[in-house]
């Protein structure tokens, strides 16, 4: 006999997950070695695309029974979309996944998610003093970022000790001010900042240093009050109707014709801001501004070589000649395309050499807050990850994105190189280079 | 499942080698065959022959069956466990095990992803040639399963060309060892290329030693695009005929050209009604002679523009388009159902305009690609599985496309394979005694039909087709 649970979840996938989308995949397999939990799992079907999407269609047609393996496999997916580029068959997988998502969320007994919640709470955070210091500098972010139903929902809070422990060791120090490069007259350009809550909490001197070299550059930049959270966790925790109330709130921020770009430095942020026009294309109110708010997005590395950055690094002059090398955020380089740019940026940093990383393109293990969830996973790949960055020896690791960032700090520190190297966000390495080699 | 199926072979390959979740068993329940889907009732992931001679004999003495799959690419449901029992995975055997530089020979396990075989040994300026469009995924023992080809197929020949050496756990767990690095070798029945290409349905292979050949110094690539079908196909019998053998000469039809365009964005024309991509290698003296003199006949032969590949990378980008070419069809209907029928190169000009004519007199929609070179052509119709009537008639026009390339000379599978999927068209190119041969190699070999069971051999034959013209 079919239990409760079975179809209540069988109907709740044929709501939510789009039947022609999985009838787009025809199961080549040609996502295999692009993803990187079924490389991390030594091959498992189980835990690739291919399979996650069999395994949904598999719910809609009542071929195989709910349990913890099949959500497992739903969960153990970066959601990092390296499989869309190369799918031949153009297959939206980001979409069917975050579609999977809501369906879960949807039909999972509430009573149960609240045990969780609860053993989470009072076993994990709640029973020690130390842990619960340790961690609340992320609960603020949480809650300004009013993900803190959402991710209860998710119970990662029974993960978040252990993993904060090196986290602490990683978060960004509040530096002084420093001297302001002089910027270029007349301004050229004028853009909206978008500031992205992390980036606006933990990452503060970043979004600073963003803004001041835009002005050096001889942008106006303008930054609206009213903007919020992207969304994006929450829309891939399967809570998209609060991702998009967020969407829809940062749309109307944003909304005026007084500027030429919507910047973002965030590429988990700036992938969902440029998706918000897919979202909400059948929306009588906001489709049409949704697709105007996407068409302005642009990432900061695109703005930087948009503005002529490369020149002007070009001309500084160093003696130095570190190792200098990029981790792409998966979301910049697999939805918003976007991988050339930084590593330009980077080729024509004063003094620094820039050598590619193995796989720089594969996912770091960070994904979202994915690192929360999904410990070993995670682990397992920034462990491959980190074989390339211990070949390669570089004194920095640029990235794009504020997760993968610590993330890959906490690989350096797994790794005890934290002598050696560092990993930087793309616009504090760049601010430095400029810094220091500016007479 | 049964719970205690799983115990003796937990003891043999230990417990984080064994997969039996409902996810697990539904991940491993199809490969890239559309309409074919069955779960196994264990996963199984050994580390060395002798765990897979244990494995086979408990199948054996328990009529269990046994299914080696690689990753799963087959393209005629040949690895889809359609009755039950167990899927052998090599994801535990995937090393290369020796370079042999002096008797130019590889060694390896079955798990070796082709793609990095082929890297590995053209690192050492040798080169691995079979190059199936599947090859960053495929496995070289799937390749070695399937007889697999490639886009190389023309001027450097299909897997069993390059097979020098073969160990085998036989269906009563006895390991045979067939062949060696050896040039010359005519020491009894020629077991080696029976086992080649066997589909599984004979034996499990463990362990493959290949022939390797130096790496040609130079390689150019160019491109015709053409007004028609025929003009493309007029153009690859006459390159042949100009006693030319380029290392590829691949086809594209239109439907074709604009889907993988879709994928690739790489600027192909999506007015063209065909395109040729040809290759040659060698040294670049004559490769330059034979590209100059294809691009020749190509525009004598009708070509609308010509064209030459800048570079190596740009040669490469044409080609993994054109390897994509089957999923990028995806794109365009639900379902894609792809056959492999190969006729005679002289016939190729014949072959694509019966297919144009069946897919107007069926009403169903088939775009074509393939290896032009080999003869080998790839119609693939565009379908959608849920709709009956349509499938009906799908059926109906990839039966008369191999009724027409038997009647050409040729055959219903290049280099697919028939699984379980052309099972029932086998007899028509093997004949009733051909089938009986092989069904008596397979019960002498496997008398409790334990290797991949279902596959090859059809409960029924399909009745043949009386065509019926105009």
């Amino acid at each position: 006999m079919v239990s409760e649970l079975q179809q209540h979840m069988q109907e709740s996938f044929k709501e939510h997950v789009n039947e022609e989308y999985l009838m787009d995949c025809m199961r080549c397999g040609f996502c295999l070695p692009a993803c990187p939990t079924y490389l991390a799992t030594n091959q498992d079907e189980t835990h690739s695309p291919r399979g996650r999407i069999a395994l949904m269609k598999a719910m809609r047609d009542g071929d195989v029974v709910w349990d913890g393996s099949v959500e497992d496999a739903f969960d153990m997916c970066l959601g990092c979309r390296a499989c869309e580029p190369a799918c031949p068959a153009g297959v939206q997988y980001g979409v069917l996944i975050e579609e999977t998502r809501v369906a879960i969320q949807q039909a999972k007994p509430k009573d149960l998610m609240e045990k969780i919640v609860r053993k989470a709470s009072f076993d994990g955070v709640f029973a020690d003093q130390k842990k619960m210091a340790a961690t609340v500098k992320l609960v603020q972010f949480y809650q300004k970022s009013g993900l803190q139903t959402a991710t209860r929902k998710i119970g990662f809070l029974s993960l978040f000790p252990p993993f904060m422990k090196e986290m602490e060791g990683v978060l960004p120090k509040v530096e002084t001010k420093k001297k302001k490069p002089p910027s270029l007259k007349p301004r050229t350009m004028r853009v909206a900042f978008f500031a992205g809550c992390l980036m606006d909490t933990l990452f503060q001197e970043t979004n600073r240093k963003t803004i001041e070299l835009l002005e050096w550059l001889g942008v106006e930049v303008v930054v609206p009050k009213e903007q919020q959270c992207c969304g994006a966790l929450h829309g891939h925790s399967g809570e998209m109707d609060k991702g998009l109330r967020n969407a829809k709130a940062n749309i109307d921020a944003f909304d005026s014709d007084d500027f030429d770009y919507i910047v973002n430095n965030a590429g988990g942020c700036g992938a969902f801001l440029s998706e918000y026009e897919k979202h909400l294309v059948n929306d009588p109110h906001y489709a049409g501004k949704a697709a105007r708010f996407s068409e302005k997005m642009l990432d900061i590395s695109s703005v930087f070589v948009k503005l002529g950055m490369n020149a002007r690094l070009k001309a500084l002059k160093s003696e130095e000649n570190a190792i200098v090398t990029y981790q792409d955020s998966c979301h910049l380089r697999n939805v918003n395309k976007v991988f050339l740019e930084p590593r330009s940026l980077l080729q024509d940093a004063p003094g620094f050499e820039y050598k590619e990383l193995i796989d720089a393109g594969s996912c770091c293990g960070s994904a979202g807050i994915y690192n929360l969830l999904q410990p070993e996973m995670a682990k397992k790949i920034l462990e491959l990850k980190m074989k390339g960055v211990r070949e390669l020896q570089p004194s920095k690791v640029v990235t794009s994105n504020p997760g993968c960032l610590m993330q890959m700090q906490v690989g350096i520190q797994r790794e005890g190189l934290q002598k050696e190297m560092q990993a930087v966000h793309i616009v504090d390495f760049l601010y430095d280079a400029i810094q220091k080699n500016q007479n | 499942m049964d719970a205690n199926l799983a115990k003796p072979f937990t003891s043999i390959v230990g417990e984080s080698n064994i997969k039996h979740s409902q996810a697990q068993l539904l991940a491993y329940s199809y490969d890239a065959t559309a309409n074919f889907q069955a779960k196994p009732d264990l996963i199984l992931s050994p580390k060395n022959t002798e765990e897979i001679r244990e494995i086979v004999k408990i199948c054996a003495s328990k009529k269990i069956p046994i299914v080696s799959r690689g990753s799963g690419t087959n393209l005629a449901a040949g690895t889809v466990p359609t009755q039950g029992g167990i899927v052998l995975l090599f994801n535990n055997m995937n090393r290369i095990l020796e370079l042999d530089e002096e008797n130019l020979t590889i060694t390896v396990q079955p798990g070796v992803i082709t793609q990095d075989l082929s890297n590995f040994v053209e690192k050492h300026k040798l080169f691995y040639p079979p190059d199936p469009s599947s090859m960053k995924i495929s496995t070289i023992g799937g390749n070695v399963s399937e007889n697999s080809g490639g886009l190389r197929g023309l001027k450097y020949g299909v897997t069993k060309d390059y097979v020098k050496a073969l160990t085998i756990v036989l269906p009563d767990g006895e390991v045979l060892k067939l062949g060696g690095k050896l040039a010359k070798d005519v020491a009894g029945y020629d077991l080696m290329s029976l086992l080649v290409g066997a589909e599984g349905t004979l034996g499990i292979i463990t362990e493959i030693t290949l022939k390797l050949i130096p790496l040609p110094i130079s390689k150019k690539t160019g491109i015709a695009y053409f007004n028609s079908l025929e003009d493309a196909a007029r153009t690859v019998s006459s390159i042949i005929a100009h006693k030319i053998i380029p290392v590829t000469l691949e086809f594209m039809d239109k439907g074709t050209i604009g889907a993988v365009e879709d994928f690739m964005n790489i600027g192909l024309p999506r007015d063209a009604e065909a395109m040729l991509l040809m290759e040659q290698d060698g040294n670049a003296e004559q490769v330059d002679r034979d590209i100059q003199t294809m691009i020749a006949i190509a525009k004598k032969e009708g070509a609308t523009s010509t064209t030459m590949a800048s570079s190596n990378e740009e040669a490469e980008i044409l080609k993994t388009g054109r390897r994509a070419a089957l999923s990028a069809l995806a794109r365009k209907r639900p379902t894609t159902i792809l056959e492999d029928a190969t006729v005679p190169r002289s016939e190729i000009a014949r072959m694509v305009r019966a297919i144009q004519e069946i897919a107007e007199k069926y009403n169903v929609q088939i775009s074509t690609f393939g290896h032009a070179g080999d003869g080998n052509l790839h119609p693939t119709c565009l379908t959608d599985v849920r709709d009956k009537e349509e499938m009906e008639r799908v059926e109906q026009a990839l039966a008369e496309i191999f009724h027409v390339a038997l009647e050409l000379g040729g055959t219903i599978t290049g280099e697919h394979g028939v699984g379980e999927m052309k099972a029932p068209y086998l007899e028509w190119k093997l004949g009733a005694s051909g089938i009986d041969l092989m069904k008596a190699i397979k019960n002498s070999i496997d008398p409790f039909n334990i290797m991949n069971p279902g596959k090859l051999f059809a409960k029924e034959t399909k009745m043949r087709l009386v065509i019926h013209n105009g």
